[in-house]
């Protein structure tokens, strides 16, 4: 047996090169958005698209998932996220419950496990979950049956968010395929940032980040396995540190939260310098295509990451986003309850 | 599986006019008439009607489809495999008599959670029900108004409504399960 034919050993294929059969759903967990296929997120939009209808009646709500125990568990603050949830569960007829850490036994100490124990001896069919620690919800889903999904995970994942992000710039521009969306702020922070760099890049939009090189990850351009190692796990995608050049000509301008934490720390001089240098103002904004989408996660900073002038704008959706958020819940949750059949 | 054809094109087409005219001459004419097609195929018999009533009496009745895959009541055994659609009602529906249009009624659960669906959307003066073929083996207290025809069948049977509009050709067609 010679030959001196070289045997090439393939780096596995990225994550998102996996497709399940097209219309079958793969999850009882939302957790992330990087094993999510392109068949598996076209599902949730149309299944979002479906349940807008649904809120647009005189009455909305479907006898759904009636009979189903909705458990939201927030150890960290929410306005939009918490209250997008619960009325996403009531308009499919479920029960909802909130818990949050300071009205519950988490404030004597009571383990994320014991906890999810707990609800899911009470009747959670559903927790939502969200916590500052990265896989917390990971930890959730390994220890209950109820279906786990992730409203935040310290700086990890927020696939609801992405989805709605996705929803909201299908409304307006229909396919995001070659697109160019450029997300700008503290990335490296930001569960918004990544969860949405999975979701378009298996859409086949052209991903730029743009920010602070303090706020830029490293290693989110390099090839796969780079030195560094750190991001290795995110899809690559195009890094910009000068806004400007990170605008011109895009189809979505995505705007995040500077947290103002981030002075603090020394990662940002002043507010002042951010604005000058990343701020998305509209003669920034007039650089991108004609007609592009500006958005933001929420809550804004309005004068620091975007001028209020954008934030009120007629390119803003960032309200529509909020809107969209319910209808795509309630396809996540219809999704992981009627999946496993 | 033998395959018996029960409704020809042309007995489907007779079949529509009639129910059209059926409709008009029970509802002392078309005011405030409104006709909702279940889908799938509920739809195009929905506009087919319609279209019939526009021809022999000048008027024009409003469409809408309904999705009652929301609504099932055996969601955790189908799971996944029902597509659903978005359901489109044009008009406000209160007051309003509404004529629900189906292919096929079986056990009558359909039109029970279409009953459940409308009431969402308002307080119709009235909701009746009109079907190409009434195959019997009700399991709800559930009777339509308008019927194509009606087809004794067993449970084992299948019976296959097929439209122009979605399969290509008229017809109605008994495939009788061998066991």
């Amino acid at each position: 047996m010679g030959g001196s034919a070289a045997l090439l050993v393939q780096e596995p294929p990225p994550a998102i090169l996996t497709r399940p059969a097209p219309g079958t759903w793969q999850h009882h967990h939302v957790l992330d958005l990087d094993d999510f296929s392109t068949d598996e997120i076209e599902l949730v939009m149309e299944t979002a698209g479906v349940m807008k209808e649904v809120l647009a009646r005189p009455i909305p709500r479907i006898p759904t998932l009636r009979g189903t125990t909705i458990i939201t568990v927030f150890y960290e603050a929410s306005t939009r996220t918490r209250s997008s949830f619960e009325l996403a569960g009531k308009a499919l007829g479920a029960d909802v419950i909130n818990i949050t850490s300071s009205g519950s036994s988490i404030t004597k100490g009571e383990s994320v496990v014991d906890t999810v124990l707990t609800l899911q001896a009470v009747g959670a069919d559903i927790l939502v979950m969200r916590h500052s620690h990265s896989g917390a919800p990971y930890l959730a889903a390994r220890n209950t049956r109820a279906g786990v999904i992730n409203a935040g995970d310290g700086w990890h994942a927020h696939p609801s968010q992405a989805l709605l992000d996705l929803f909201t710039i299908r409304s307006h521009l229909g396919d995001v395929r070659g697109r160019k969306v450029v997300i700008i702020g503290d990335i490296t922070h930001s569960r918004v940032a990544r969860s949405n760099i999975w979701g378009l890049t298996t859409m086949g939009a052209h991903v730029v980040v743009c920010g602070p090189p303090t706020l830029l990850p490293v290693g989110l351009e390099g090839p796969r396995g780079s030195e560094d190692g750190r991001e290795a796990a995110l899809p690559p995608v195009e890094v910009e540190t000068n806004v400007d050049r990170a605008i011109k000509d895009a189809d979505v301008v995505m705007t995040l939260r500077l947290q103002l934490e981030r002075m603090q720390s020394g990662l940002v001089p002043s507010i002042r310098e951010y604005c000058n240098l990343w701020q998305v103002t509209s003669k920034r904004l007039a650089t991108a295509k004609p007609g592009a989408l500006v958005l933001h996660p929420g809550p804004v900073n309005e004068g620091v990451e975007i001028s209020l002038d954008v934030a009120h704008g007629a390119q803003s959706v960032i309200e529509e986003q909020v809107a969209n958020g319910v209808a795509v819940r309630m396809a996540l949750l219809y999704l992981i309850s009627r999946g496993r059949g | 599986m033998p395959e018996t054809t029960i409704m020809s094109s042309e007995d489907v087409r007779r079949a529509i006019m009639r129910i059209a005219h059926e409709i008009v001459e029970n509802n002392h004419g078309c005011q405030d008439l409104v006709f909702i097609g279940m889908q799938t195929r509920g739809v195009p018999l929905a506009e087919r009607i319609a279209q019939g009533i526009a021809e022999f009496e000048g008027e024009t009745v409003p469409v809408g489809s309904l999705d009652i895959g929301l609504y099932r009541d055996d969601l955790p055994d189908v799971g996944l495999s029902i597509e659903i659609k978005p359901s489109d009602i044009p008009t406000d529906i209160a007051g309003k008599r509404l004529v629900l249009v189906d292919d096929v009624l079986y056990t009558g659960r359909s039109i029970r959670a279409a009953l459940d669906a409308l009431i969402d959307y308002g307080r119709p003066q009235r909701i009746q029900l009109a079907v190409l073929v009434d195959r019997g083996h009700r399991e709800l207290p559930i009777r339509p108004d308008y019927v194509g025809k009606n087809i004794p069948t067993s449970r084992r049977d299948d019976v296959q409504v097929r439209l122009l509009e979605t399969d290509g050709g008229d017809g109605v067609a008994l495939i009788a399960e061998s066991r």
